[in-house]
């Protein structure tokens, strides 16, 4: 048996966060807990600011990537052990901290509101929005039904569970085609369903793919319903060109099509793009005067961990800014 | 060969230096050990010899029946980690905690030895007002990031509230058992056999299902 241990190993630094209170007016509100929002958090506090941080999970993204090979300072590190460590650089403030909440909605004024899942409702004079991305979703027949019954979005934490099946991967990039790899050494069969005729991923991952004899790859198909009632039981693959629909009898099917920004709280209250992310300007600053905000959840071309920190930073300057000059 | 290197062996240590009053690592494997027993056996080992703080008890699934019977181990391989009076019982772990588990493992002896990160008054007061037998079962893949926070919520409760007994169980160790609650993705959470969500839920979504039953 091979095993591995997934450590952060780390120095242990004493806490001195403080709880997030409702009856304080924050100089700055941070809503998030990405990179963008701990890098943000250590730059506010360093300024002397009266700071808050609001978010449900701590690392976003960063979190679920297995090793990080691009963050400068550190050659290799696993996604885990880069959060903790930004974690604990965030700890050593008096920082008001709530986590396992989400806030919900962001009122402007003079003074920001923020309604949070907790049920309280709390005040700033400036707000840095940091709330990132989460996976996007087909919104076909059965998808939220037979989520986590067959339907997944994380093959590194339920590929394991899909020994001996057979199973279909939603996409073509990098990480619809790492999904792959890794279910075709364990599945029966990999079914790969791609919209576009060819894959968009790294001709490495590509190559690695080519060696498996157990996948397939569908191009210009998609997804029309997932079926099946306690389980995933089979799913209908439309065929683009031909016009023709196929049902295959699967037990999984990993939906790896990218992202989508978390918007849903500053929705009429910003401008966004296109593709929903709000628009910021090269000091973070979004349409709403004392409203900023930073990393992947914004207009910011390239959504990379070190580029979210650096916009943290960025954000966070801008913010203490805003604050010293509107007193 | 030993399961930790040198580099992992001082990573543990220094997590482990966190752990302030004595606990126990309550071990359930048979006399013909099965492949996983042997390596928990080990990685319980190992991990003992880290900290003097760390004692070990191995016992027999079938000739400890007794002991199987007051901590309720159905299964093996089982650890139970315990303080000292064993006055907590319901932090249990059904298979290694390898992986990103460990992570969820050493919180557990940190936390088990007294050093818990404060819980908001209002949640406190929920956990205690818990009267009825709760029995969480956290499945998890050793390979899954974010199972480790789901685990660690499981078990916290079990330190609070000893009507609460909370179980990581490696899902691949144990196959029929995922099977039986349908598990495909990663943390599931299964609260009295009744109650299920999956993914790394905060306290409170927890106690939400817990306060149906």
């Amino acid at each position: 048996m091979e095993l591995t241990f997934n450590l952060p190993g780390l120095e242990t630094i004493e806490q001195r966060t403080v709880p997030l209170d409702s009856s304080t007016l924050y100089d700055v509100l941070i809503v998030g807990g990405g990179p963008a929002a701990l890098t943000a958090a250590v730059y506010c506090m360093r300024k002397g600011v009266k700071t808050g941080l609001i978010t449900l999970d701590v690392g976003g993204q960063v979190a679920e990537t297995s090793t990080v090979e691009n963050y400068m300072g550190y050659r290799h590190i696993e996604g885990i052990s880069l959060v903790q460590r930004f974690k604990e650089q965030v700890e050593q403030f008096e920082i008001g901290f709530l986590q396992g909440y989400k806030a919900t909605k962001v009122i402007d004024g003079n003074i920001k509101k923020v309604e949070c899942e907790d049920g309280n409702v709390y005040q700033a004079k400036s707000i840095i929005i940091t709330t990132g991305k989460r996976w996007r979703r087909l919104n076909v027949p059965g998808e939220s039904e037979l989520t986590g019954k067959g339907v997944a979005y994380c093959a590194i934490c339920d590929a394991p569970l899909f020994k001996d099946k057979d199973v279909i991967v939603v996409g073509g990039g990098n990480s619809a085609i790492e999904a792959a790899i890794d279910l075709a050494k364990l599945a029966i069969s990999v079914t790969v369903v791609q919209l576009l005729p060819a894959l968009t991923a790294d001709k490495v991952l590509i190559d690695e793919l080519s060696k498996f004899t157990n996948v397939t790859i569908l191009y210009e198909h998609e997804i029309k319903a997932i079926h099946g009632t306690s389980a995933v039981e089979a799913v209908t693959v439309h065929d683009i060109k031909n016009k023709k629909d196929n049902t295959l009898s699967v037990q999984g099917i990993f939906i790896e099509i990218g992202l989508v920004p978390n918007t849903e709280l500053v929705k009429n209250v910003v401008s966004l793009n296109e593709y929903g992310e709000i628009i910021i300007d090269c000091s973070c600053r979004t349409s709403r005067p004392g409203i900023f905000a930073a990393g992947d959840v914004t207009s910011v071309p390239y959504k990379q961990i070190i580029i979210a920190a650096g916009e943290g930073a960025k954000a966070a300057l801008s913010a203490c800014d805003y604050v010293l000059t509107n007193k | 060969m030993a399961l930790f290197d040198d580099k992992v062996k001082s990573q543990l240590s220094q997590l482990l230096s966190k752990i302030k009053n004595p606990i126990a690592i309550n071990f359930f494997t048979q006399e013909i050990e099965c492949p996983t027993c042997q390596t928990t056996h080990q990685f319980v080992e190992e991990i003992a010899s880290l900290n003097d703080k760390i004692s070990i008890n191995v016992y027999d699934f079938l000739k400890d029946a007794d002991m199987a019977k007051e901590f309720g181990i159905d299964k093996i391989p089982a650890i139970v980690v315990t303080d000292a009076t064993k006055s907590i019982k319901g932090v249990r772990f059904f298979g290694i905690p390898a992986g990103y588990e460990i992570n969820s493992f050493i919180a557990a002896c940190v936390e088990v030895s007294g050093v818990t990160e404060p819980l908001p008054e209002a949640i406190l007061s929920r956990i205690k007002k818990i009267a009825k037998p709760i029995h969480i079962q956290v499945f998890v893949t050793l390979t899954c990031p974010y199972c480790p926070a789901a685990v660690a919520t499981a078990h916290r409760l079990a330190i609070e509230n000893p009507n609460i007994t909370a179980d990581m169980i490696e899902s691949t160790t144990f196959t029929p058992l995922a099977v039986k609650h349908n598990v495909s993705s990663v943390p599931k959470v299964v609260i009295n056999d009744i109650y299920e969500f999956v993914g790394a839920q905060p306290i409170n979504v927890f106690l939400d299902m817990i306060e149906k039953i």
